[in-house]
C-alpha cells in the first residue's frame, strides 16, 4: 500500500496496514525475530506444560478442579474429535490433536487480550509449520499401514470408469498432497490476519474520527460498541478455528487410514 | 484515455468478488441446521458438529480473498 498511507492523526498508525503485524524487536539488539509474536509463543509452551503437568501431579479419582478441568479438555479430543472421527484407533493420535488444540487456542486467545493483541497464529509461519506437521502425520500413517505404492493406490485411483481416470488422478493428487495442508494453513492464518484487522479498523477509526472533529463523538462511540461486539466474534473465532484445525487433521488421518471401499 | 481512467485499489474489488460465494454457502449451510433443526429438535446436538465444520469451511474461501488481498501488493 505505498504512497496511500495517510496519516490523519500524528500518532495514531492510520489505515492499519501489514506492517502492524511486524513490530519492532522487543530489546534493542534482539533482532528482528525477538518480538512480541516470539515472546507469545514462548509464553503459550509455557503455560500448557506448566498447566497440564500440575494437573496430572496426583491424580485422584475424584479429581479436583485443576484435574477436571485438564480431564475436560483432554477428554474432549479424546472422544469428541479422535474416536468420533478416526474410530478406536484414534486414541494413539489423541496426545497430539489434544496439545494441537491447546496450542492453537491459546494462540488464538492472545489475539483479544488487551495490552497484547497480538495472536501468533496470525504469522503466516505458525500455522504453516502445523499445517506441514499435520501433512507429514497423516501421509506417514498411511505409508506405514498401506506401504508406499499401496498407500499411493489407495489414495489416487478411486473407483471411477476408466477413461476419467487420467483426469481424476492429477486432480486427486493436487487436492490431497498440495491443496490440504495449504488450506489447513491459510484457513487459520487469514482467520486470525483478517480479524485483527477488523479489530484495529474500528479501534483506530474510532480514535481518528475523534481527532478529526469533535462532532463525530457519536459515531466514535458507535465505531468502539461494534470493535467490542466483533471482539466477541473473535473470540468465537479463535475456539472454532482451534477445533477445525484440529478436526480436520483428524479426518486426513482417518481418511489415511481408511481400508479400501 | 486518462478521462476514463478509474483510481484506486483493485485489491478492494477483489475482496468484495472473495465474498458472495461464501455468502451464499454460509447461508446454505445454517439454513440447513435451521430447518433441520425445526423438523426434529433433537438432532440439534448430533448435526451440530457439521454446521461448524461446514462453517469453517467455507468461510476460509472468503478470507482467502481477504488475505490474498494484502498478499497481491503492488
Amino acid at each position: 500500500m505505498t504512497g496511500e498511507t495517510t496519516v490523519w492523526a500524528s500518532e495514531i498508525p492510520w489505515p492499519p496496514s501489514v506492517n502492524d503485524f511486524f513490530p519492532p524487536p522487543l530489546v534493542e539488539g534482539g533482532g528482528y525475530w525477538l518480538t512480541k509474536f516470539t515472546l507469545f509463543v514462548w509464553i503459550t509452551v509455557a503455560l500448557l506444560i506448566i498447566f497440564f503437568t500440575i494437573a496430572y501431579r496426583d491424580p485422584k479419582l475424584v479429581p479436583g478442579r485443576l484435574q477436571w478441568m485438564a480431564e475436560s479438555i483432554y477428554g474432549f479430543a479424546r472422544e469428541n474429535v479422535a474416536k468420533d472421527m478416526i474410530g478406536p484407533e484414534g486414541v494413539k493420535f489423541a496426545p497430539y490433536l489434544a496439545t494441537l488444540f491447546c496450542f492453537i487456542l491459546l494462540n488464538n486467545l492472545w489475539g483479544i487480550i488487551p495490552f497484547i493483541q497480538v495472536a501468533p497464529t496470525s504469522h503466516i509461519a505458525y500455522p504453516a509449520f502445523l499445517a506441514v506437521i499435520s501433512w507429514v502425520l497423516f501421509n506417514y500413517v498411511g505409508v506405514r499401514r498401506f506401504g508406499f505404492l499401496g498407500y499411493m493406490k489407495k489414495t489416487l485411483i478411486l473407483p471411477a470408469p476408466f477413461f476419467i481416470l487420467p483426469l481424476l488422478i492429477p486432480i486427486e493428487f493436487a487436492s490431497t498432497f498440495l491443496v490440504r495442508p495449504f488450506t489447513l494453513a491459510v484457513r487459520l492464518f487469514a482467520n486470525m490476519f483478517a480479524g485483527h484487522i477488523i479489530l484495529l479498523v474500528f479501534t483506530l477509526g474510532g480514535f481518528v474520527l475523534l481527532n478529526a472533529s469533535a462532532l463525530f463523538a457519536p459515531v466514535s462511540v458507535f465505531s468502539w460498541l461494534l470493535a467490542l461486539a466483533l471482539t466477541l466474534l473473535e473470540t468465537l473465532v479463535a475456539l472454532l478455528q482451534a477445533f477445525i484445525f484440529t478436526v480436520l487433521t483428524s479426518s486426513y488421518i482417518q481418511g489415511a487410514l481408511a481400508e479400501e471401499h | 484515455m486518462d478521462i476514463l481512467a478509474i483510481g484506486g485499489n483493485i485489491n478492494a474489488l477483489a475482496i468484495g468478488a472473495a465474498a458472495i460465494g461464501p455468502g451464499v454457502g454460509i447461508g446454505l449451510v445454517f439454513s440447513a441446521y435451521i430447518q433441520a433443526t425445526a423438523r426434529q429438535p433433537e438432532s440439534s446436538r448430533m448435526t451440530q458438529p457439521f454446521m461448524w465444520l461446514g462453517f469453517a469451511l467455507i468461510e476460509a474461501l472468503a478470507l482467502f480473498g481477504i488475505a490474498f488481498a494484502f498478499v497481491f501488493q503492488k
